[in-house]
């Protein structure tokens, strides 16, 4: 027919039906290979998570939770371990957190736009892939010899705090420009200045983000032990740094920064390296608890980003 | 030419009315030129078909106003009196550079580097050059309020949106507040809709009544002039009728100048318009003037829908 013949290959009905059906075919495809991939990973990690739970299933007590270690593995704990992680914690959070968003709200609200600033962004973005145990040597000539830290809280808590500040920097800096310039037009239509537009509108609007980034920045400090075993953390000690709250005037104290510590990931490095098979459970058991530590984290930072996309949806 | 014809106008027809208009720099004597600064020019309008024409204040000046992004020069040259308390609409193709020019009213471009103002935009009755280099930005925009193209409210509570200018002109009295809140509510006609709801958050609001509430907020600090950006390009026909009502409203408190894509809407909205194109002026007048019987070929082609 004269009709067909004009008609382009390309575009008869049965041609372009074939057609779709391979396209079709690819989409799916794709669709059974990603989630073949994404349960892979899943299953490595539960895997990994009940190996350890099973491994360690004789030490968990609340005896696990308050006992120092011990040469007798059976009466071993992780008391002085999880003090001293969440001290040290708390540390890198006052530390990393302030220092990290106040760079990012420089970086994105208040510099210019020269190479100066490009050099300063291209090394926020190298620093968060420099090596760990890099960031310990530092640490022990800078705050254990030079500021004469000694092997202390306050040494450990600074160098994961350095660790963790580009992730902190970077994570605040895309909640950041998350805020969509017509909020700060807005803003400065009204005669703010620049730091009324941040403290009102950019920060506020960003906490999610911000709050997100500092629990991925810990969880990712919380595991790890390079760095504190460089600066000198002790693995066998059998007393807790001073308390921070005191019966009398002024109720707090900061004699604790001073302390020497063990941290989770120490302990249980210490616990795989003896030969008493006893210990291995102990070192899963803490294992599984460091884990579960850091689950917690992540799904604390899932939890907050969901309150925060709720209220606020641009 | 625009800006001398026009004032040269203004002046002639006022010449034959006992109210002496007076364009700043030709008046005759000294004294009268004193009086001039200190009443600012008069621009001459006539009203309805009979066109008869009365005078009027100007609000602010422009004169031989450039304004560069970097090396390119965006606007060239223009001189145009915005009439007080009164609507000017700019009209013109996309790119001719009319949001540029409603954005200097302000400073927004302060916000870019590599800008630069060239001439001067003066703000009467006190004389000042809103992009003179001494003038900070900040100031010109406590002044001047802006309703941008897009609703943007803040996400906090409606009240907060609207009270946000005063906050930072440091009132902190809660009746005052409360007082100037309803009151800019009431003026951007919003009131009866949002009052029982003042601290719901203003991004449970439709399209049109978020503009309103950013229209709201910009009228709560009392503004000289009020620039509109293309404030309906984002709503539907019903939210943009009740936004033309209110700026036609508003021009008893406040000087209105808008930047509008639709024709008809300056029409509707504007008692003086300017077309412009490339950057330049082409024709400034009484807005029945230009859509009616405008003096240019290319404005004529522009409102019959020849380009554009």
């Amino acid at each position: 027919m004269s009709g067909t013949s004009m008609t382009a290959p390309y575009l008869d009905p049965k041609h372009v039906r074939e057609g779709l059906s391979r396209r079709k075919l690819l989409d799916q495809v794709f669709v059974i290979v990603g989630l073949i991939v994404m349960l892979a990973c899943l299953a490595i990690l539960a895997v990994l998570f009940i190996d350890l739970v099973i491994d360690g299933s004789e030490r968990f007590s609340w005896d696990f939770f308050t006992n120092f270690a011990s040469r007798r593995a059976e009466r071993a704990g992780i008391l002085a371990a999880w003090v001293g992680t969440s001290l040290i914690m708390i540390v890198t959070a006052l530390c990393a957190v302030p220092v990290g968003v106040a760079a990012a709200i420089y970086l994105e609200e208040y510099a210019p736009k020269n190479w100066f600033t490009a050099i300063i962004e291209i090394n926020v973005t190298n620093l968060a892939g420099v090596p760990s145990i890099v960031y310990g040597l530092l640490a022990l000539g800078l705050f254990v010899y030079q500021f004469n830290l000694g092997q202390s809280i306050a040494a450990a808590g600074l160098t994961l705090a350095l660790l963790i500040l580009p992730i902190v920097i970077v994570a605040t800096r895309e909640a950041i420009r998350a805020v969509p310039n017509a909020i700060r037009e807005a803003a400065y239509g009204l005669g703010a200045t620049r730091w009324e537009v941040t403290k009102d509108h950019v920060l506020p609007y960003s906490t999610g983000g911000i709050l997100t980034g500092m629990i991925l920045g810990l969880s990712r400090a919380i595991g790890e032990t390079a760095p504190i075993i460089t600066i000198g953390a002790l693995s066998f000690i059998a007393f807790l740094p001073e308390s921070p709250f005191k019966s009398e005037f002024p109720f707090i104290s900061f004699g604790w920064l001073d302390d020497p510590f063990t941290a989770m990931p120490i302990q249980m490095f210490n616990w795989v390296s003896r030969p008493d098979p006893a210990f291995q459970a102990n070192a899963a058991a803490a294992g599984a608890i460091l884990l579960g530590m850091t689950l917690l984290m992540n799904g604390v930072a899932i939890w907050i980003r969901y309150r925060f996309r709720k209220k606020i949806n641009w | 030419m625009l800006d001398s014809s026009t004032l040269a106008r203004a002046q002639s027809a006022g010449q034959s009315r006992e109210e002496q208009p007076l364009a700043n720099e030709q008046s005759t004597s000294a004294v009268a030129d004193d009086e001039a600064r200190a009443a600012g020019p008069r621009i001459s309008i006539s009203v309805d078909e009979t066109r008869k024409s009365r005078t009027l204040k100007v609000k602010a000046a422009v004169e031989n106003l450039n304004f560069y992004y970097g090396q390119h020069r965006a606007l060239k040259n223009l001189s145009i009196p915005i009439a007080d308390k009164q609507v000017t609409a700019l009209i013109g193709p996309s790119g001719c550079g009319k949001s540029t020019f409603l954005r200097c009213f302000n400073r927004m471009h302060d916000l870019q580097p590599g800008t630069r103002y060239e001439g001067s935009i003066t703000l009467y009755p006190d004389n000042l050059n809103l992009v003179g280099p001494g003038i900070d930005p900040i100031e010109v925009r406590m002044r001047i309020g802006m309703v941008f193209q897009k609703p943007n409210p803040f996400p906090k509570s409606i009240f907060e949106n609207v009270a946000y200018g005063l906050r930072l002109r440091g009132v902190r009295n809660r009746a005052t507040l409360a007082e100037e809140v309803e009151k800019a509510l009431r003026g951007a006609a919003l009131w009866d809709e949002v009052k029982d709801r003042l601290q719901d958050s203003a991004l449970a609001l439709s399209g049109g009544q978020m503009q309103r509430l950013c229209i709201a907020r910009a009228l709560a600090t009392k503004p000289e002039i009020l620039l509109f950006d293309e404030p309906t390009s984002a709503l539907d026909p019903i939210a943009t009728a009740k936004i033309e009502e209110l700026i036609s409203t508003l021009r008893d408190q406040v000087t209105v100048l808008i930047v509008t894509h639709n024709m008809q809407q300056a029409a509707r909205v504007s008692d003086y318009t300017a077309f412009m194109y490339l950057g330049e002026i082409i024709e400034f007048d009484e807005a029945a003037k230009i859509f009616t019987n405008p003096s240019k070929k290319a404005t004529e082609d522009y409102i019959t829908g020849r380009y554009g």
